[in-house]
């Protein structure tokens, strides 16, 4: 990391809806870069010095929340863990995450698009006892390596990259999209989930569902976590394929 | 006037906020939970090493169970908790796993066979019992005796969160989301609900409930740096604080992790030592066993902080642009380990750090981490002093930890209280009506509408952003981890002044919709309120116990301070916030007072301590044939709700 500050240029698009007459437009702000500078540190900086209405979403500012997603010089990332100085030319330009309800600047409403999303997958485990296990009892075994594979596969922080990242998605506004798929996967994976291939099918096996999906797997792409949506989109087709 | 109401109002998405709604649902309550954001970003997110509960499992968790559990969180408390709540902690802590795992958490499991560990520098062969396999694993935290933290790799929070979300969108509870409680509606010495900003459009509207939660989280970023996520402001606390009846407990007790990177202050999870890990000096060398022999790297977190402190202040730490630092070496762990049972870690560094902890060392020092101060409530989570007001989590003292949580206890604490406190919720729901006047609701509304229209209208005052960044310099500087008269004395007049300067914050940005500056301006004076109760409650407290050390009074001295702090703020026009204390009596103990075993003990003691050890022993005699279940109910009966009063069942010993 070269010592010598550098002044970064940041293009920001700006739009409230909130307020009447107000249009879209990009704005650039300049920023005396920091040693281990993040996007995180950057905004916060604008807002605080120079624009006190700039908005945007952070909470954990540590990569693990998924709260602050953006369009970062055309890729959808998390802008909390993005440091300035892997900017050569330090041109930063930042667009909000394309495909949620824009609620101003560079702020979307991904909870609601996942809460959809939740109570359309049904992300939780579908056991008629589990509301009536005895809880002084030992819990029920579970294989090692299941439990990791589906760790593995809950690590979904639902940032939204995956979504804003689908060309399916563009053209299918309804597409359920690799977060979605992802969830299902986790759970099909998951012993303690009671339900059948079959019950996965009505989710799922339509053009909206996994047989949507075209394969350009900007979803893989993009997803900040590394997940293998790539395998488990294959994986899922064919299992929903075989359901008869 | 926009009005909503409900039964019951739980302020906060994490996990003991959505563990008190769903237990107010599975209840029959209608219940509503507010959010800042959506309930899976909140900060609960954020725990990565695990959630303690005696399940003894693994081997090295062998001879586990309540009674160990409760005598390490007592003795991590520094006799500052309230045993009645740990014990009941420590006997619901199993119950609130099990149940997580059927609600869908992959917690990691017990492999039979040979494992190769590294425990103190070494590796070393482990066996795991072949009747564990498959159970939930726990690896080792500090200030333990036993194996105790359950875990998902270092990403428990994330799963436990997930799970408990999960199962709030099962049961259809709503959460409203980017929705700010500022105000609390009480009337006649009883909480109504509260006055709740919608962040999107600005709009004001009274969210009216027979019994209201609060579980809002820690109060981190009054300081500067901070493990905690931006949304952990305290404002909680602050609301309940601003009724003038609810009262806070132990603000001064605030945790300091050890490592937290530097400079950011993102944290690398306990579990790192847990697992193996060192510390190391600007010359390589281990340090902490020349300072702790017997637990090392593994004492208490707020020993942990102390000596990495002494150490630098020797002229030991790394100089770095930020200031010093220590390492934290995982590179012996190798690879394999790190890449399955510490890879947020492991992001963490390659993102924020640019290297790889599998080969390098971590730049780390003690960081700003937890409240143990809260709003005060009794065992069953209600406040003592507001009716129909609880809290529950990070936010509340209920007081488990009293002055020194330790590591695994705070996740654990958010579904133990979620579920114990939730079932004190509904039991409040049924026996009481909902009797607020129109009248006081309309008051509360037309407060808070008052001044944000003065926000809005002020031509020209004081700039929120600055006021914070002040705020959160006077409590990093003075407020630390080693605190004396002089230092907090400046900051408790700092603070005052900027509690005046806070009356006349003005805007640049004058829109009451959607307007980050507005948010920053009706959270800043709040913020520098509960700043005071913490800098205040530190100065009038002239002993050391646990997280609060005053490098002039080194001593726990519980002849004169075994007393919780508890702070009022009655009159918005003065300046400082009133204080009394609230007495811990020894002779209900289960655990008389007793050194923790670390450094030198210069305890003062108090009188009592003698007079319990010897009654517990009369008592001990007297029964003979007592089992541990008999003993706890003669020394420290507890008022556990009848669903969660059964024996927890482990391998090989049955529900013994």
């Amino acid at each position: 990391m070269s010592d010598q500050e550098r002044i970064l240029k940041f293009q920001i698009f700006r739009y409230n809806p909130q307020k009447k007459g107000d249009k879209p437009r990009m704005v650039t702000y300049e920023v005396k870069e920091a040693v281990g500078m993040t996007i995180f540190i950057a905004l916060n900086d604008i807002r605080e010095q120079q624009d006190p209405s700039l908005q945007f979403d952070f909470v954990c500012r540590a990569g693990i929340c998924g709260s602050c997603a953006m369009v970062v010089n055309g890729s959808p990332t998390l802008a909390c863990r993005t440091m300035t100085s892997t900017f050569k030319d330090g041109l930063i330009k930042l667009l909000p995450l394309p495909g949620f309800e824009l609620i101003g600047d560079l702020s979307v409403n991904t909870g609601k698009f996942m809460r959809a999303m939740s109570e359309r997958v049904e992300s939780w485990i579908h056991d008629r006892n589990a509301d009536k296990v005895n809880f002084e009892k030992l819990e029920e075994r579970m294989d090692p390596d299941v439990a990791d594979e589906i760790y593995e596969l809950e690590r979904c922080v639902e940032c939204g990259c995956c979504v804003s990242a689908c060309a399916t998605k563009r053209m299918r506004p309804d597409f359920l999209s690799a977060v979605g798929f992802m969830r299902l996967a986790r759970f099909s994976l998951d012993p303690r989930d009671k339900r059948s291939d079959e019950d996965f099918y009505e989710i799922m096996g339509d053009d909206d569902g996994v047989f949507g999906c075209m394969t350009l797997l900007g979803c893989e792409d993009y997803c900040p976590k590394d997940l293998p949506h790539q395998t488990q989109i294959a994986y899922l087709r064919r299992k929903m394929v075989l359901v008869k | 006037m926009k009005v909503i109401y409900t039964d019951s109002l739980v302020i906060g998405g994490g996990l003991a906020g959505l563990r008190v709604a769903i237990a107010s649902m599975q209840r029959g309550y209608d219940t509503i939970v507010l959010s800042l954001v959506p309930a899976k970003r909140s900060h609960s997110a954020a725990a990565q090493g695990g959630m303690q509960a005696s399940l003894g499992a693994t081997v090295k968790g062998d001879g586990d169970d309540e009674e160990v559990h409760f005598g390490d969180t007592v003795r991590g408390s520094d006799w500052g908790c309230d045993q009645d709540v740990a014990r009941m902690f420590v006997n619901t802590a199993p119950k609130a796993i099990r149940q997580l795992t059927a609600w869908g958490v992959p917690w990691s499991r017990v492999s039979a066979g040979d494992r190769e560990v590294v425990m103190n520098g070494k590796k070393v062969t482990i066996t795991e019992k072949k009747e564990a396999h498959g159970l939930i694993s726990s690896r080792d935290f500090g200030g333990t005796k036993k194996w105790r933290t359950c875990f998902t790799s270092d990403g428990t929070g994330h799963t436990m969160l997930y799970s408990m979300d999960n199962k709030a969108i099962q049961m259809g509870i709503p959460v409203h989301e980017r929705k700010e409680a500022i105000a609390l509606i009480h009337e006649g010495g009883v909480c109504y609900g509260a006055i709740v900003r919608d962040l999107i459009t600005g709009e004001l509207m009274a969210y009216v409930a027979k019994a209201t939660t609060i579980a809002t989280g820690g109060y981190g970023r009054l300081y500067a740096i901070t493990t905690n996520s931006v949304i952990s402001e305290g404002i909680g606390n602050a609301i309940a604080l601003e009724t003038g009846i609810a009262t806070l407990g132990n603000m001064e007790a605030v945790q300091f992790h050890p490592t937290a990177i530097v400079p950011v202050g993102i944290l690398t999870t306990e579990g790192c030592r847990g697992d193996g890990g060192l510390l190391l000096d600007k010359d390589g060398y281990r340090f902490m066993p020349d300072y702790e022999p017997d637990k090392k790297e593994l004492a208490s977190r707020d020993v942990v902080s102390r000596r990495i402190l002494e150490h630098m202040r020797k002229g030991k730490g790394v100089a770095s642009r930020y200031g010093d630092h220590i390492w934290l070496d995982i590179t012996l762990l190798g690879r394999k380990h790190i890449e399955k049972n510490l890879r947020e870690v492991k992001e963490i560094c390659e993102y924020f750090l640019g290297i790889d902890p599998a080969k390098e060392y971590i730049p780390v020092r003690p960081t700003q981490h937890y409240s143990m101060g809260g709003i005060r409530t009794k065992a069953t989570g209600e406040s003592q002093t507001l009716k129909g007001l609880f809290a529950a989590g990070e936010a509340s003292c209920w007081d488990l930890h009293g002055f020194n949580r330790l590591g695994g206890n705070s996740v654990a604490e958010t579904v133990v209280a979620g579920m114990i406190v939730g079932e004190f919720v509904a039991d409040y729901c049924a026996q009481n009506p909902l009797n607020v006047s129109g009248t006081t609701i309309e008051y509360f509304m037309k407060q808070e509408e008052q001044k944000i229209t003065d926000l809005l209208t002020r031509d020209s005052g004081e700039n929120p952003f600055e006021l914070k960044v002040q705020m959160q310099k006077i409590m990093m500087d003075d407020v630390g981890i080693f605190r004396n008269a002089k230092d907090l004395e400046k900051a408790v007049e700092e603070l005052k002044v900027l509690n005046q300067r806070a009356k006349n914050i003005a805007l640049r940005n004058r829109i009451s919709s959607s307007n980050p500056e507005l948010v920053e301006a009706i959270r800043v004076p709040k913020m520098i309120k509960v700043a005071q109760c913490i800098a205040y409650g530190a100065m009038l407290r002239t002993e050391s116990r646990g997280a609060h050390s005053r490098e002039d009074y080194p001593a726990r001295n519980d002849k004169d301070w075994l007393k919780r702090t508890l702070t009022t703020w009655k009159d918005d026009s003065t300046g400082l916030p009133e204080v009394t204390y609230e007495d811990l009596d020894i002779m209900k103990m289960e655990l008389p007072p007793a050194s923790r075993g670390y450094g030198v003990d210069n305890t003062v003691h108090h009188p009592d301590t003698a007079r319990r050890e010897a009654q517990i022993e009369e008592i001990k005699k007297a029964n003979p044939g007592a089992d541990r279940f008999k003993l706890q109910e003669l020394l420290n009966p507890i008022p556990i709700p009848e669903k969660f009063k059964g024996k927890n069942e482990r391998i090989g010993r049955g529900f013994k």
